[in-house]
């Protein structure tokens, strides 16, 4: 749980999260002394503690597999950016 | 003055035909128009949209439409610019979204509207909700009502300052870790976070969804508990809705409290709390003893590590949640040679520092060889925080703190450092770590400047009723709620 090596270039590439050089730099330094008051968690015992995802726990919750109105297509493609044909147009993925 | 009215005075004079709907939406608007300059809660609003909304209110009064199966017919709520209202901009006061318009209501939106409530405007906020001021916000800080040099909390400022500015009779906001009970306390209303699972969140931009839960934003408590009347319920659209029945909150207004035990945890008077604050929340104890509530010690041992665990599980939560903001479906499309390009720009364009510092941050703790030794222990952290609660109401129906250490701080006092402006959430975030409900309401006022003091009550799950009747008992007792903002 070391906290010098958040490598913020790294981990910005992984979150596809553009950054300038000054907020690289910015960035680690914040981030650095975050982690460093996070390291405060080390000092509990949790062996045998079992994990919480949620509060209000509840599983399996299904619905009538049936067919139901959805969002309209136009309402869908309302906000797009670029769309043509009634799709979503995105750069070319494979050449 | 129609702008001043609580929702259960409006509702009566609207019922008893003395006023308008068009009236009393005039009469917010008016308001805006008036302080709004100063205030800054507003990102947008559409004057012609609400006035019609108010003539088909009128309308139906006017026919004679029934109160009871309408219980919000004619009553002007302004909302937080991160739920979804169909045909209304959604922006969650980010760059990113660009032009955003909603296709859709929010399930809390849609009961609100079929309950017959106006909806209206969009209430500034800290980006995606990241905050504690709104000074995160893209577009610009809210300012508190009671001192303009001052934040109004956040991350919904602009729900709270709205109205404590009297800008409209009610609002809504989010509350992730105090986004609802913190700018309440610091504006001087009444804020309610409501038990996870008690109101969809269907149409609520996610920001960390296992502790995101909307709520109210009131003048008093009976306010509160109509509008949590009008917004519970399960959900086919959000799983994480709890198949609770909804009683009607306002009956369990008794303001009797005698018999209750309130528990006081000792780890809340720490250093850091300011003196008028604790004596406001003392003062708070006394009066109800005074009411017949008996007081209890209790002890909440893992307070310390709250926020620490928070900030590890929220950033997670919001780094998966905010991958869907890249540029493709929706957001302000930056362009790029190919998608990963695209995504990366878009974001790096469109999301503000706070946001970025917290996707870092999350994707950080989720990445490999780190999830085991900061998320997953955090989670686990987690547990250990919510038993504490769980123990601590065997011995107490419900818990009573302050809801910040001090009151409204100076804008630009913390905005340059994040781990500080953190801090500051220490009352609140357990809460959302548990799951619980919380309220916060006036309980006074620091001296010299004069700023309002919150008194958080904590709840039992699904306790709402027991917390709303707590909060309504010391309300009634004391003067605090019926003080205006000077503004």
């Amino acid at each position: 749980m070391a906290t010098g090596d958040l490598d913020v270039k790294y981990v910005a590439h992984l979150a596809r999260l553009a950054l300038t050089p000054d907020e690289e730099k910015k960035l680690g330094a914040q981030l650095g002394h975050i982690l460093g008051y996070i390291e405060k968690l080390r000092e509990l015992d949790v062996t045998n503690v079992e994990p919480t995802a949620h509060a209000v726990p509840m599983v399996n919750v299904t619905r009538a597999d049936e067919i139901r109105p959805s969002l309209p297509h136009d309402d869908a493609l309302r906000n797009a950016p670029k769309k043509a044909g009634g799709l979503f147009v995105v750069p070319k993925i494979v050449e | 003055m129609l702008n001043h009215l609580t929702i259960s005075e409006l509702t009566a004079k609207l019922a008893q035909r003395e006023v308008s709907a068009r009236e009393a939406t005039q009469a917010c608007l008016d308001q805006i128009a008036r302080v709004d300059g100063q205030i800054h809660a507003f990102l947008s609003y559409d004057v012609a949209d609400a006035l019609a909304q108010a003539d088909a209110a009128d309308k139906i009064l006017a026919a004679g439409g029934s109160d009871s199966h309408r219980p919000l017919l004619g009553v002007p709520i302004a909302v937080k610019d991160v739920l979804a209202v169909k045909n209304q901009p959604l922006n969650c006061a980010s760059k990113i979204l660009g032009n955003f318009v909603s296709p859709y209501d929010a399930t809390a939106i849609q009961k609100l509207k079929a309950a017959g409530a106006i909806i209206f405007g969009r209430l500034n906020m800290d980006e995606f909700a990241m905050g504690s001021s709104t000074e995160n916000s893209a577009f610009f800080t809210t300012r508190n009502p009671w001192d303009i040099t001052r934040i109004p909390g956040g991350s919904s400022g602009g729900s709270a300052a709205a109205v404590a500015a009297q800008e409209c009779i009610a609002s809504l906001g989010s509350d992730t870790g105090g986004s609802i009970r913190q700018p309440a306390a610091l504006c001087g209303c009444v804020g309610l976070k409501p038990t996870y699972g008690r109101i969809s969140r269907y149409g609520l931009v996610a920001f960390a969804s296992s502790l995101d839960q909307i709520g109210p934003f009131t003048k008093d408590v009976r306010d509160a508990a109509t509008l949590l009347s009008a917004m519970s319920g399960v959900d086919p659209r959000d799983s994480t809705s709890v198949p609770q029945p909804v009683p009607d909150y306002t009956k369990a207004l008794t303001g009797d409290i005698r018999g209750l035990k309130l528990g006081l945890p000792k780890e809340y008077m720490i250093g850091g709390l300011d003196a008028e604050v604790k004596a406001s929340v003392d003062a708070a104890v006394k009066k109800f003893q005074e009411l017949g509530a008996e007081i209890v010690e209790i002890s909440l041992p893992h307070t310390d590590y709250a926020v620490a665990t928070y900030y590890i599980i929220a950033t997670a939560e919001a780094s998966a949640n905010l991958a869907r903001f890249d540029g493709i479906r929706y957001c302000a499309r930056v362009d790029g040679a190919d998608p990963i390009e695209l995504y990366s720009k878009t974001r790096g364009a469109g999301f503000g520092p706070e946001v970025k510092r917290r996707i870092i941050l999350g994707t950080y703790v989720l990445s490999s060889g780190y999830y085991d030794a900061y998320y997953l222990r955090a989670q686990k952290v987690r547990t250990l925080i919510r038993n504490d609660f769980l123990k601590a109401f065997e011995k107490c129906d419900a818990i009573v703190t302050p809801t910040t250490p001090t009151a409204a701080f100076k804008a630009g006092e913390k905005s340059d450092d994040p781990l500080q402006m953190y801090l500051s959430d220490i009352f609140t975030i357990s809460c959302n770590l548990a799951g619980i409900p919380g309220v916060s309401v006036p309980c006074g006022f620091t001296n010299s400047p004069k700023l309002p003091i919150g008194l958080q009550i904590l709840g039992q799950p699904f306790g709402e009723e027991t917390l709303l009747q707590i909060a309504h008992a010391y309300e009634q007792a004391t003067p605090w709620h019926r003080e205006k903002a000077p503004c």
